[in-house]
């Protein structure tokens, strides 16, 4: 099996692993996901009706609404929450909806994450060590 | 990050342990950004009013819990303060008159009205609005902030030119209780000159189209910094309400400069700072009907359930227009028209007669919350019609309806004949 892996930074620290979930836009947090499903439910969205939950989220980054961390936050909250998340554009809906989110968060990546990293992929995030590897083609034996 | 001896103290909890878990947030927030430091604020709007489902969703379902989870991220609960800096509440998930209307039950309504309650005794100042700028706090140029909801963050920052980034719930309560917030994005000079040219080449005057553009705009830059060129006419409050809104809804626009109009831009080379724009954006006729279209691509049918005005909420200047575009007229027997306003100027439309004017043509003026943010509908409503590019943004999503975009005068002709007519000019 290839092992990808990659160095970034530690936004929020911890360790967790999951099946990635990969999208090069931008995700809404108030009126783009429904917190009880951890559903996509932005109509334009490419990801629209898939789940985060226990995946790892690779994706840019927040944009719209200011309550982008309180969903985020009820998401935790409900047990829907992604289990880790990789980011590329920093904003303040980001950086203070990942804190609230508690999961481990990393971005300025060494590498392009949507270039290395496809849905489906098994995804180690150690984002103490600022190190992310990720298993090719799913979770590795 | 750097702090203050005075931080420091915060932290290490000698005020309390609401104020340690205030700056204990503030700081993961503010090294999660980059920053390197806090900035003093004392002007703070937030939404510390909690739906019944928030709070039933914590283990300990009272005030102090839904405080410290929902607003400090504390899942401690934690004895609250009065908050230090002049803090204002932002809307909510309950009109305090219509909440029957919304479907509320008698005991959630009970827990909204306590969550009011604690609130105000906490020293927040009920605003109830997406508009704090229309009800008394209105920021001068300079001014630190930390506000939540996007359509207010851009209006301060731009019309006003206050200086904020886009809070969230966690970071005003903690920042109520503090006056910090982190020292980064639009608090900084460098910051806030434009990014991208914006040539108008189609007359822009109507509250429509200035929504029509201000979406077009942020669908094409995203977070960038607009420069607003070829504006012929002055805008007002209303308009870029709406401009500001549609442009924080389908990008993140936080800031936005129109040369010779807005706080810190006299000239096109003064938006810029001497930077040049990473790329120019045109908006026609072609992009003004594209917008136009995409905004009503969810409608299919032309029988109009309700017509929501006041996404922001309405000024009294627009609740005079409904009523005089009503003309003596009732809405239609199968449409509803709900009309949003901020509390304070429900009670001036009520002592104007334009209250009695809507009640007598079976509309609704409402207050402190609005469809999308509250989560309701009439009962059984598929098509709803707005003259508010964010609220048809939003609605299609969250309430699963059709969405019909258009003029105030198109949708007020919605709501008395029950059909939709409406359409580009």
């Amino acid at each position: 099996m290839k092992v990808v892996r990659v160095h970034g930074d530690r936004i929020v620290g911890g360790v967790a692993e999951g099946e990635a979930l990969v999208t090069r836009e931008r995700i809404s947090g108030w009126g783009g996901i429904d917190p009880r499903t951890g559903t996509v439910i932005e109509t334009r969205h490419e990801l629209c009706g898939q789940s985060f939950k226990d995946r790892v989220l690779v994706f840019p980054g927040a944009k719209g609404s200011s309550g982008w961390s309180a969903m985020f936050h009820m998401a935790r909250l409900t047990g829907t929450a992604p289990k880790a998340m990789i980011f590329t554009l920093m904003n303040t809906k980001m950086a203070l909806g990942a804190v609230v989110t508690h999961v481990p968060t990393m971005t300025r990546l060494d590498q392009d994450p949507f270039e290395v990293i496809e849905t489906g992929d098994w995804v180690r995030v150690d984002a103490d060590n600022g190190v992310l590897e990720v298993y090719k083609g799913g979770r590795p034996d | 990050m750097q702090l203050t001896d005075d931080e420091k103290k915060l932290l290490d909890g000698e005020s309390g342990r609401a104020m340690q878990a205030a700056m204990d947030l503030l700081v993961r927030y503010g090294e999660a950004l980059g920053a390197e430091r806090l900035i003093e604020t004392n002007n703070v709007c937030g939404a510390n009013v909690m739906a019944a489902r928030q709070v039933r969703l914590l283990k300990k379902a009272d005030h102090d819990a839904a405080f410290s989870e929902w607003s400090l991220d504390s899942s401690d609960v934690l004895d609250i303060p009065p908050v230090q800096a002049h803090s204002c509440q932002l809307i909510g998930p309950m009109d305090i008159e219509n909440w029957e209307l919304q479907g509320i039950t008698p005991e959630d309504r009970a827990t909204v009205m306590a969550s009011e309650d604690y609130s105000a005794k906490h020293g927040i100042h009920l605003m109830s609005t997406c508009t704090p700028y229309q009800v008394g706090n209105v920021p001068i140029k300079g001014e630190h902030c930390a506000w939540m909801e996007s359509s207010a963050v851009v209006y301060i920052n731009s019309v006003l030119g206050a200086r904020t980034n886009t809070e969230g719930r966690e970071s005003t309560g903690a920042a109520m209780l503090t006056r910090r917030i982190p020292y980064w994005g639009f608090h900084l000079d460098e910051n806030r000159f434009g990014t991208h040219l914006v040539e108008v080449e189609h007359e822009v005057s109507s509250v429509m189209d200035w929504g029509l553009l201000g979406y077009y705009i942020g669908e094409v830059i995203e977070d960038g910094i607009p420069v607003i060129k070829g504006i012929n006419e002055i805008p007002n409050l209303v308009k870029l309400k709406h401009f500001g809104a549609a442009a924080s809804s389908s990008g993140g626009v936080e800031l936005y400069h129109v040369p010779g109009i807005t706080a810190e831009a006299r000239t096109v080379a003064e938006a810029f700072g001497g930077n040049h724009p990473v790329a120019t954006v045109r908006f026609g006729e072609r992009e003004r009907r594209a917008t136009y279209e995409h905004l009503n691509s969810t409608a299919r049918d032309r029988d109009v359930d309700l017509v929501m005005i006041g996404c922001p909420h309405a000024t009294i200047e627009q609740i005079r227009e409904v009523c005089r575009l009503l003309d003596g007229r009732r809405v239609h027997a199968n449409s509803d028209l709900w009309v949003f306003t901020p509390r304070a100027i429900r009670e001036v439309a009520e002592r104007s007669g334009y209250a009695k004017i809507l009640r007598d043509a079976r509309a609704r003026l409402m207050s402190d919350t609005c469809p999308a943010i509250g989560q309701f509908l009439p009962p059984d409503t598929r098509v709803v019609a707005t003259d508010s590019a964010k609220q048809v943004h939003y609605l299609p999503a969250i309430m699963k309806v059709q969405g019909l975009f258009g003029s105030t005068v198109d949708c007020i002709e919605a709501a008395v004949t029950g059909t939709w007519n409406g359409g580009l000019a």
